[in-house]
């Protein structure tokens, strides 16, 4: 009997899985499950151009229909998986059906973190993850709105960006005391706060939002005690791995179901993740999750090549992207509190980078509208080529001649 | 529909047709023609999406962004006609263009 690969999960991960076995002209079945009503599509648009009505939700399936038949892939759609049982090798589905596996891939990513205060279940609070989302969000994005958005972080910066160019009234209410405090540098903080204030955003810092209130529907929030009028709130605190399935089978999960260099179990040979749902080595040894389009690309591919006994290290240097206004912000590598920070150009232009540096070389590169300096931070990332801060910090070496 | 075709490195051809206003890469990536990855999904954040323009189809393209033109100029392989294929929205004009895919998009 031909060899039969099921893939729990139908986003990004499990397209480019069923699309490097296809091209590694894998000849057995794959199964592939996904509770969503829809087949894989992009996410990254979801909080940019579609929220905007500038992309039509067609276009934001990953591939055509006639593909998965063409790959030899079963699409279940509107589907769950319930339980993997390791020793029988199926996987039971909402439909009562068991899905017989010789090789499984967890691709199941991850779900909001939702906030829990009282008032939370109103109707007018939203989150942003799926295009049903979107799809409860977007009417109520109504110019005149007064919209508050819970948690600086990307989406909720990305979401403050549409809703300010549709002509609503924006707040943003951050616990900490800058914007992406996680992610990016204070420079880049300090930076997309000013550009945000430039285009009317209000912010709250060090403000932790303690209700929602209102009659049927979210009318005002309280936070820092004080209350504010709102029509509709957006949180964007984060996101949790959907790693129940792999916990409850057995597997090593440890925030993200743990793979090594190869995305298969640490637990299971026969039993793959990839995705925003995994913990793995990154590509200079510390162990991390991420959720980026990136890493569920090269991950999958890794994932599927393994898959086909075929493994490869994934080594890959992470990278990332954000739009909000004119400003495409551009990342590449990980940051490390302590990293010598080296910013290069003048944010007042609009187009600027901020290099890390550890070591002597270059480990992370945040880049906005400054594709040259994001393109070769890159290679100097992966490549691991020493260089001075003061060569980086010089605009009149063009990064073509950095090295 | 504008109809495209769309060259393969190895030099397969695949003539399809594409809704006016998606982009070039759309076109391919939509219609399972391999040789555009696309990882971005038309961010112009990856460089993964490079063609070559028929030499008879370059003025007719749309012009280039800073952006585009940046990330170009670090892609493999540049070429005088060299575009990346999420930034050509496809007009009714654009009926018959030619494109070829590089060797690599990595
Ligand atoms: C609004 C938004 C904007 C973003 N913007 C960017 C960006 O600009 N750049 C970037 O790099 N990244 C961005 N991301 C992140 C990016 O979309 C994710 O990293 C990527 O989708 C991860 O792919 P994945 O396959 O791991 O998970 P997903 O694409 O989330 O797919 C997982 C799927 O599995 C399903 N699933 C879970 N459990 C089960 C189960 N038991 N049975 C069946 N199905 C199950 C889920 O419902 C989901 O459909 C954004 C994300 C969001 C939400
Ligand atoms: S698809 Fe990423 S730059 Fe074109």
């Amino acid at each position: 009997m031909s060899e039969q690969i099921v893939i729990i999960g139908a986003g990004q991960a499990a397209v480019q899985a069923v699309t490097t076995l296809k091209a590694e002209g894998f000849a057995g079945s794959i199964i592939m499950v996904g509770d969503e009503a829809y087949p894989p599509y992009q996410r990254p648009p979801l909080s940019k151009a579609y929220l905007l009505g500038k992309l039509e939700r067609e276009r934001l399936f990953l591939k055509a229909d006639s593909f998965y038949p063409e790959a030899h892939c079963q699409m279940l759609l509107g589907v769950s998986a319930r339980a993997i049982d390791r020793k029988a090798m199926t996987v039971l589905l909402s439909d009562g059906s068991r899905k017989p596996y010789d090789k499984l891939l967890i691709a199941t990513g991850t779900r909001v973190r939702q906030i829990q205060v009282p008032g939370a279940e109103l109707p007018g609070v939203h989150y942003l993850r799926s295009i049903a989302d979107v799809d409860r969000l977007s009417p109520e994005i109504v110019a005149g709105k007064k919209l508050a958005v819970v948690g600086g972080g990307y989406i909720g910066l990305e979401v403050a960006a549409v809703a300010q160019k549709r002509g609503l009234e924006v707040t943003v209410f951050e616990a900490l005391d800058r914007l992406m405090a996680r992610a990016v540098s204070p420079q880049l903080s300090a930076f997309y706060e000013q550009a945000h204030r430039a285009e009317g955003v209000q912010f709250c810092f060090k403000t932790g939002v303690e209700a929602f209130e209102g009659h049927g529907k979210v009318e005002r929030l309280r936070a820092g005690g004080k209350l504010y009028p709102a029509d509709l709130v957006l949180v964007g605190i984060g996101a949790i791995p959907n790693v129940e399935l792999a916990k409850e089978a057995g597997l090593t999960c440890q925030d993200g179901i743990v793979v090594d260099r190869f995305c298969t179990s640490v637990s299971d040979p026969a039993i793959f993740a990839a995705g925003d749902c995994t913990r793995h080595h990154g590509h200079n040894g510390e162990e991390i999750r991420l959720e980026c389009v990136q890493n569920a690309i090269d991950q999958a591919k890794h994932a599927a090549l393994a898959m086909l006994g075929k493994p490869t290290p994934y080594r890959e240097v992470p990278w990332f992207w954000s739009d909000q206004y004119d400003l495409k912000l551009q990342i590449a590598g990980l940051s490390r509190p302590g990293d010598q920070l080296v910013v290069r150009g003048d944010p007042a232009t609009r187009k600027f980078a901020v290099f890390h540096l550890r070591e002597g070389k270059v480990a992370c590169v945040e880049a906005v509208n400054a594709a040259p300096e994001y393109i070769v931070g890159r290679k100097l990332i992966a490549d691991g080529t020493p260089i001075a801060a003061a060569r980086l910090a010089d605009t009149a070496i063009p990064m073509k001649n950095i090295v | 529909m504008p109809k495209i075709k769309y060259i393969e490195e190895n030099g397969k051809e695949h003539v399809v047709e594409v809704p006016v206003g998606w982009s070039v890469m759309e076109g391919a990536v939509k219609n399972l023609i391999p040789g555009i990855d696309a990882d971005c999904g038309g961010a112009c954040a990856c460089a993964t999406c490079h063609v070559y323009v028929d030499p008879a189809w370059n003025a007719k393209m749309p012009p280039m962004g800073d952006m585009e033109e940046t990330m170009l100029d670090f892609a493999q392989d540049r070429e005088a006609t060299s575009r990346l294929s999420c930034q050509l929205k496809v007009t009714e004009a654009m009926d018959g263009l030619v494109v070829r895919m590089p060797k690599s998009q990595h």
